[in-house]
């Protein structure tokens, strides 16, 4: 039988406030344990909420980027459970009334076909501390620096087919929430994470399969093998005659596998209700403006715009404008060179430069070679001055913290020889050098040519300019 | 002394006749003399001491405010920072709170002198103070009957005249029914007028924190302290505070008082019915005028109360879970166990009744028919107070049924306990401010006219309130063995 399957993600993300989402206590990562943890985050008797107003205008941001309804009016709800560390005994969220509701982002298939994804809501709600098993023999650590610290749950439509286009789906938000600012999408930190529903159904049948959710989805990797774990396991569930129970599934990496968590009957009643400290929250015409005000040009926008504008073909336009820091950079060196440079400006931010990023594990922010930089380095191509081969040197030269390309190039002599005089005399010396394979170019062997210009290019360590090499050679041979 | 008013007692310390020191002495020594009363849990004598000398340091230099060196009482269920706040529970038994309320903290401000911290329903659920896991209060009226409660130990220590003012909490009637019981000035303002702010929660969208005073005008002049936005506190509201002692004597002549009938029912002891109408000729005499209102469904508000006010606390008090504060069982052998035995155990049962019939009424499957239905019916309540709102300057009538009834007369059927606060639970509902004042006595035993006001229209229900006192004496009456 022919199998379909129905995917919906719930992502995380972590809003990039500084203070926590209802105290004042600070959201920074890494700090010792409970020493950014107010009497609030810690649930003490009489203390109360205080919404950040940072964190609203983050979800409206978000919102309005997907095209969603942001509500006038939303409503933060109890969420009650027990859990040592939910320090409140419920944790706050909204529930019924979400602060916004249906939007939808274009992701791109393998096939380079388009496909819409539908997002049904996206919520405000407080994260929970961190329980720590391992460090404590025989009992249980509780860290409540994360207590309190804002979330944006954005909720998929049921509209993915395969674990490569929920990964699509998940990068593409993941690049969206770093362009508005509102999350830092740092995986390893947990700022960004998610839940996937699963299900599979035989093609054509228009009822969903039973669906499990797969928790604890921290890396792009690991959403696309849980899933295809997860779709493996039920199929082969459902042709052995067995049913796929609705349950919670947690993933663990390191079997590369899927087990239950809890199944549906043991879920948690978490006896919803509307927060009583808080009032609905409020959203008017003239905020929204404002945010509206702050909105950067989205990933897809800039994506036209730059194989418009610089004749980049559809994947060079999209790695470009992977991140925003990233579509900056290379419009800087852009700017700088003028536009008809746009495609040698591609080259070297997608081919060098990524390339150096990678290798040390950087970011574009953290790039030890500025845009300005970079931009002179290649004004020395573009002028002649040294040869696409030595530019590379000085690149490394650069990425070493060596100075800027015009003194690395005036230090280390690199200087392209464009004197013809001067090449000639070398080209001379090689065809008086290699009388044989002179002959055997004279007697049809062309393909020789290439041999010369290695010769002169090692005399001159290749300063000569090829261009002039291969002239002078042809006409001397010829 | 302490048959004087904070009113009286500022003129006397701005006029040198007395110290804070000697004031806060005095009553510290009433405390101490009537201790079998219960009505204190802590008594912060060497603070208090302390507190008095700074404020009368304070006022040598000229820079005491009207309420500096005035000694006062707060309810339990306020954080005071490093003093033990217990909320009358075993749960909180040895929890010393690590910050002010914010009522705490204006009154501090204000330099008032706090003598210790009073006792109190177990977190403010009940009606007669029997629920406290540190006994019972008695009434100083008649020590083998209740003060009323949640607020009893205040509405017991105010009576008694063991501090200059004590502060409360009403959630449910809990500053007005232990006011009326005990013949004291209970104050509870419109929610949102005063910071809940380090007030332990109940029920939040129903807690409001007021005063228990001898008179309407010491409440006026501490409602000026308390009142106010607090950005710590989200339902607080932020409209200007006026001077609530300006308007104390305004001519209340053509002012209307509305008179719900549904507060005359079969319930009503009949001589609380005749001091009603008592009073009502006093208002007469006063020029207002008397007209009848109708609150249809008033009825409704007991049961509406006891959905909404269970199910808000299921939710507050789970934060009571053994792990960061409070009581913990001996040697938990599971995270299960530690939670079902530190709550089992730390709790009492009238709040293991509450958290339980709030978890019911929250479930999944009963919300809708309970909780929802509660929210539909309390917005009736509330339309029908602002329809008679639209007529009257005040309403007016008994805050309880009965006078104070006996300790551990109905400690065995809640419900008849919960129909004690039939006339004043609606307020709440509402949202409106509502007061209890001294208006004559049963066998001995005092009772309360209700005065409720419109949304923050405080100032003028506490110009019904002084109009009344300024011409009648019951306010003034103490109990026996403690003039």
């Amino acid at each position: 039988m022919e199998w379909e399957v129905v995917i919906g993600l719930e992502i995380h993300a972590q809003l990039a406030t500084k203070s926590k989402i209802f105290s004042g206590a600070s959201t920074a990562y890494g700090a010792l344990p409970n020493t950014q943890a107010c009497l609030v985050d810690l649930g003490y008797p009489g203390v109360l909420p205080v919404l950040n107003r940072e964190a609203v205008r983050m979800a409206a941001k978000f919102g309005l980027a997907i095209g969603a309804e942001v509500a006038r009016r939303s409503v933060f709800a109890r969420k009650n459970y027990f859990y040592p560390d939910l320090p409140k005994g419920y944790q706050i969220s909204q529930y019924e009334l979400p602060v916004v509701a249906g939007g939808s982002i274009e992701i791109e298939l393998e096939d380079g076909a388009t496909k819409v994804i539908g997002i049904t809501r996206a919520h405000l709600e407080e994260d929970a501390g961190k329980s720590l098993h391992e460090d404590f023999h025989g009992m249980t650590g509780i860290d409540l620096n994360r207590a309190g610290t804002p979330l944006l749950e954005i909720v998929s439509e049921p509209d993915m087919r395969s674990a490569k286009e929920a990964v699509a789906y998940m990068k593409k938000i993941h690049t969206l929430v770093r362009y508005l600012e509102i999350c830092d999408g740092n995986m390893q930190e947990g700022s960004f994470r998610c839940d996937a529903n699963v299900s599979v159904r035989p093609k054509g049948q228009k009822e969903f399969g039973t669906r499990t959710e797969l928790k604890n989805l921290n890396s792009f990797r690991f959403v696309e093998r849980a899933i295809n774990y997860e779709i493996e396991r039920q199929i082969e569930l459902i042709e052995a005659g067995g049913k796929v129970v609705q349950e919670t599934r947690l993933y663990d990496p390191e079997k590369n596998e899927t087990r239950s968590l809890r199944a549906k009957e043991e879920a948690n009643d978490y006896r919803y209700f509307p927060d009583p400290d808080l009032l609905p929250l409020e959203i008017d015409d003239s905020f929204l403006e404002e945010v509206k005000k702050t909105l950067p040009e989205l990933p897809d926008a800039k994506k036209h715009r730059f194989m418009e504008s610089y004749g980049l073909s559809a994947y060079d336009a999209s790695v470009l404008t992977g991140s925003r820091a990233m579509g900056d950079y290379y419009e800087s060196v852009v700017r700088t060179l003028g536009d008809e440079h746009a495609k040698l400006a591609a080259n070297w931010v997608m081919g060098e430069l990524s390339g150096a990023l990678n290798k040390d594990g950087k970011e574009i922010t953290e790039t030890p070679i500025s845009a300005a930089q970079l931009a002179g380095l290649l004004a020395r191509i573009i002028d002649n001055t040294i040869s696409g081969k030595i530019a590379k040197d000085v690149f490394e030269a650069m990425w070493a913290g060596e100075g800027d390309a015009d003194a690395i190039i005036e230090k280390k002599g690199l200087k392209q020889i464009t004197d013809t005089g001067a090449i000639e005399k070398i080209v001379d010396e090689v065809i008086a050098e290699n009388p044989g394979q002179v002959e055997q170019y004279r007697a049809g062997k062309e393909a020789l040519l290439g041999y010369f210009v290695g010769q002169v290019m090692k005399k001159t360590q290749g300063k000569a300019n090829p261009g002039q090499v291969n002239q002078l050679l042809k006409q001397k041979l010829g | 002394m302490h048959t004087k008013t904070i009113a009286e007692l500022s003129r006397m310390l701005a006029a040198g006749e007395t110290s804070s020191e000697e004031l806060t002495r005095h009553y510290l020594e009433r405390i101490r003399a009537h201790a079998d009363l219960n009505a204190f849990i802590t008594v912060t004598e060497e603070e208090a001491l302390a507190e008095a000398r700074r404020a009368d340091a304070l006022r040598r230099k000229g820079e005491a405010g009207p309420l500096a060196g005035i000694p006062i009482a707060q309810k339990d269920i306020f954080c005071t920072d490093g003093v033990k706040t217990t909320c009358a529970s075993k749960m909180l038994e040895n929890f010393i709170s690590p910050y002010d309320a914010t009522v705490v903290e204006r009154m501090k401000r204000a330099g008032m002198v706090m003598l210790g911290k009073t006792n109190m329903d177990e977190f403010a659920m009940g009606s007669s103070n029997e629920t406290s896991y540190f006994g019972p209060v008695k009434n100083p009226w008649d020590k083998t009957r209740v003060p009323g409660g949640s607020s009893g130990g205040s509405s017991a220590a105010m009576a008694a005249r063991l501090a200059a003012a004590t502060t409360g909490t009403d959630t449910g009637g809990s500053i007005r029914q232990p006011a009326a019981l005990t013949n004291t000035t209970g104050l509870k303002p419109t929610y949102g007028r005063v910071s809940r702010y380090g007030m332990i929660a109940f029920a939040s969208s129903l807690d409001q924190a007021g005063t228990i005073t001898a008179t309407a005008e010491d409440a006026a002049m501490l409602l000026n302290v308390i009142a106010g936005f607090d950005e710590r506190d989200s339902t607080s509201v932020d409209k200007p505070v006026p001077d609530y002692t300006a308007t104390l004597n305004d001519d209340i002549a053509g002012l209307v008082i509305g008179v719900p009938k549904e507060f005359f029912d079969d319930g009503l002891d009949p001589r609380v019915a005749e001091c009603v109408r008592e009073a009502l000729k006093v208002y007469e005499r006063l020029g207002a005028k008397i007209v009848d209102v109708s609150l249809p469904n008033l009825g409704l508000s007991v049961p509406t109360y006891y959905v909404v006010a269970p199910a808000e606390c299921s939710s507050n008090l789970s934060r009571f879970d053994g792990v960061r504060f409070g009581y913990r069982c001996e040697n938990p052998t599971s995270l299960e166990d530690l939670y079902k035995r530190s709550r089992g155990e730390g709790f009492g049962a009238e709040v293991k009744r509450r958290i339980m019939t709030g978890t019911y009424v929250l479930s999944a499957g009963y919300y809708d028919a309970y909780y929802l239905k509660a929210q539909k019916t309390r917005e009736l309540i509330k339309e029908d107070f602002c329809r008679a709102f639209e007529k009257v300057d005040v309403l007016m009538g008994p805050t309880t049924p009965t006078a104070a009834f006996g300790i551990g007369e109905k400690t065995d059927d809640p419900i008849t306990m919960y129909l004690n606060d039939i006339y004043v639970n609606g307020v709440n509902l509402a949202g409106m401010p509502g007061m209890s004042i001294p208006m004559g006595f049963i066998d001995g035993l005092p009772v309360g006219l209700q005065i409720i006001g419109n949304y923050f229209e405080e100032a003028k229900m506490l110009n019904f309130a002084h109009r009344y006192q300024r011409e009648t004496d019951w306010h003034t009456k103490l109990p026996k063995g403690f003039e």
